[in-house]
């Protein structure tokens, strides 16, 4: 069926200035058009935000339900399932989320996720491979480290990696500090994470190849992203809501929905965050959405699985960014769509003449409240749950066509 | 007939019962008279285990009590096993490994089950922090914490606090020193916010390796040193190390840490003259206790810490079950 062509009319573009924007062929025609075709259907935005949709830069599960009700219109796919470590896996992931969603899967740097011998990157690249990540832990042999790198750069993928040393973080499943120790939980201190990042940072510069932090969530962390970027090195660092929002009080009373990786941190760490997010230290907001069932949550706290669903609250908790002062509405989009979607190396993520028209529209005041039993992802593993947040997502299209 | 002794109205703090909490899951959630109140209780309980021939009183008598046991004790399941019988309870004991728990039942599944069996109160221990208070929210009965990871064990943290009142005469304004593996241990946790909520000066002697962060948050001083650490004590608390500890990893040898660490005669002088001397058990001597400290009947207070052991357990399963028995007051 040949799509009609889609003028959203009365929207603030990116949160800002009022005016409209036309879609035809799929792809984003005109801003502010001074006409329409013949039989443009007209969407009245009715002064909500207008957005590209979200690129989620590194999910677990492609969890559709949850990823539309977010406005997440692309997911950069994490290895670990699977893991996806060859081209046929790549290939068939990608065929995932058809024809609604995007998914980018992310190759594995290493055969298995092991950690010992790189993986057919260039295979997996031709399959649609966009990126290369280490999963959910890092490559302990800087060694391997340091080839991962070199090969992947010089196949223009960049190299996401997971910043937790692994001697200092064995065993432990929260970070350092009073709450820990209240609790009686095996802890790790804060700076496994700088350890991590200091090493890596120096096989970049060793290198020249490009790296990203996937998340970054302490002081110290986000010291060495700062400062290697003023090098100028090609480093960059995303993070996700939970890291900005909640501190390791939130593990209180043993709630294995707090239960994460890298784990919850301290007050400071959690302020230091916010910071790196509005210097612009920190490049990337995503979701690491990572849905998991009773079976997985409902256990003693260290023998529950880390993770959260957050594809469903992370506009919300991007919005709450913008209300309190940390960003502007068009740097929440480069941190939500624009730098993922250079990451990747896609022509997305930006209201710009030409791109396909993935987009939503944001009623960025809406009222709801958070509830882990009625989410529209196939597990409820939020650690925001009962928070009452702002912001829903009422129309989303990708390619053109209205999914939501 | 179950004995629902009425209680004198004075017992009774005005606008509420004595003790409002549903489980005992750890010392966290109580205030310092609630912690009163159990101790109260459970002298009483002293006099009637000393009574000679028949230790029975049947207030439980028809009641049912689960002792699930998810990691191995012996001491504190038989110290349970006793309380319950001596109120007239029927005890049934469940051990981790002749359970379903090693066939992959998941602890929920397993709690639901013994819910199910209609259990009137349940003393669970596990291995993982926080294993009893997973229980606890889903049970329609009290749950009894008998010891939970490296989280709390509030029993013991309650005998210890007994075995100081009727050894020193009171719980409050001493110095004590808990020494050992306090990172590891659940019974350090739960004695020091005990004993720092009944208004001691707690002090962790320990091992940087085995010394928890973030101690000066439980309002406690840490030190390396034994002698500094035991110096003006009245109290010096051992704890039991653990096997594993000593090969390599936290320390370097059992021989190392008692040169160091072990409490012997002339470290003990570094205390009060008639500071006491607790272990909560079992010992490893020669290694963090000499003998001729652990059998000095005039220091060591370990014997009389399991006897009270029985008495609070007592208390505590009596408090717990009030409200069930129907006890007038308890509501």
């Amino acid at each position: 069926m040949e799509l009609k062509p889609l003028l959203i009319a009365n929207a603030r573009l990116l949160g800002g200035e009022a005016g409209s924007l036309l879609v035809a062929g799929g792809r984003i025609a005109a801003l502010n058009p001074s006409g329409t075709p013949e039989g443009t259907d007209t969407v009245d935005a009715k002064g909500q935000w207008l957005a590209p949709g979200i690129i989620d830069f590194g999910v677990f599960a492609t969890d559709k339900p949850a990823f539309h009700f977010g406005g997440i219109t692309r997911a950069a796919l994490m290895p670990d399932s699977g893991p996806l470590d060859g081209a046929g896996l790549v290939e068939r992931a990608a065929k995932g989320g058809k024809p609604d969603l995007w998914v980018h899967p992310i190759a594995a740097a290493t055969k298995g996720l092991a950690g010992a011998e790189l993986a057919e990157i260039g295979l997996m690249q031709q399959a649609g491979a966009h990126a290369v990540a280490t999963g959910r832990a890092r490559i302990a042999d800087a060694g391997v480290m340091r080839r991962v790198l070199s090969y992947a750069a010089s196949l223009g993928l960049t190299v996401i990696a997971h910043s937790e040393d692994e001697g200092l973080t064995a065993g432990a499943v929260a970070t350092d500090g009073e709450m820990a120790t209240r609790l009686g939980l095996a802890s790790a201190p804060a700076i496994a994470e700088a350890m991590a990042i200091a090493r890596d940072i120096m096989l970049v510069e060793e290198t020249g190849a490009p790296i990203h932090f996937r998340q970054v969530t302490t002081a110290r962390g986000l010291d060495l992203v700062r400062a290697a970027k003023a090098k100028g090195l090609p480093v960059t660092c995303g993070i996700t809501p939970a890291h900005l929002f909640l501190s390791d009080t939130a593990i209180g009373d043993f709630r294995t929905f707090a239960r994460l990786s890298p784990p919850l941190r301290s007050e400071d760490d959690r302020h230091a965050c916010l910071s790196a997010i509005a210097d612009g230290t920190i490049d990337v907001l995503a979701s690491g959405h990572d849905p998991r069932g009773p079976e997985d949550k409902r256990l003693p706290f260290a023998e529950a699985l880390p993770g959260m669903a957050g594809a469903e609250t992370l506009l919300a908790m991007g919005l709450q960014l913008v209300r309190d002062g940390h960003v502007t509405p068009a740097r929440l989009f480069d941190l939500l769509a624009a730098t993922p979607a250079k990451l990747l190396g896609l022509d997305a993520g930006a209201l710009t003449v030409g791109a396909e028209a993935d987009l939503i529209l944001i009623n960025e005041g809406a009222p709801w409240q958070v509830d882990a039993k009625r989410m529209a992802a196939w597990a409820g593993n939020t650690p925001f749950d009962g928070m009452p947040v702002q912001g829903r997502v009422t129309a989303l299209w990708k390619g053109g066509q209205r999914i939501r | 007939m179950t004995s629902a002794t009425p209680r004198p109205a004075s017992d009774y703090p005005p606008g509420g019962d004595a003790f409002r909490h549903r489980h005992l899951t750890g010392i966290a959630q109580l205030t310092p008279w609630e912690i009163s109140y159990i101790l109260d209780a459970a002298e009483e309980w002293v006099e009637l285990n000393r009574s000679g021939a028949a230790k029975h009183d049947d207030r439980l008598k028809g009641l049912t009590i689960i002792n699930a046991f998810f990691e191995n004790s012996t001491r504190t399941l038989l110290s349970f096993e006793i309380a319950g019988k001596r109120l007239g309870a029927d005890v049934v004991n469940m051990h981790a490994a002749q359970s379903s728990v090693k066939k992959g039942e998941t602890l929920i599944d397993t709690a639901m089950t013994l819910n199910a069996m209609r259990a009137d109160a349940m003393v669970i221990r596990h291995a993982s922090s926080g294993a009893v208070q997973l229980i606890a929210d889903k049970v329609d009965c009290p749950v009894l914490n008998a010891g939970d990871g490296r989280h709390e064990h509030p029993t013991q943290a309650l005998l210890d606090a007994l075995t100081i009142r009727r050894r020193l005469g009171r719980v409050e304004g001493l110095t004590i020193a808990i020494c050992g593996d306090v990172l590891h241990s659940r019974v350090a946790r739960s004695n020091i916010l005990a004993l720092t909520l009944l208004g001691n000066e707690v002090r962790v002697v320990a091992p940087p390796t085995l010394t928890p962060p973030a101690m000066e948050r439980m309002h406690v001083a840490t030190f390396t040193d034994m002698d500094e650490g035991l110096k003006g004590a009245d109290v010096v608390m051992m704890l039991r190390l653990q096997n594993e500890r000593m090969d390599g990893a936290y320390l370097p040898s059992a021989r190392e840490y008692h040169a160091l660490y072990g409490l012997t005669p002339q470290r003990l002088d570094k205390a009060k003259p008639d500071a006491i001397v607790m272990h909560p058990g079992p010992m490893n001597r020669g290694v963090e206790i000499d003998s001729n400290v652990a059998d000095d009947p005039a220091r060591s207070t370990i014997t009389e810490q399991v006897e009270m052991g029985v008495a609070v357990r007592m208390a505590c399963l009596d408090i717990l079950t009030r409200r069930k028995r129907g006890v007038p007051g308890w509501n």
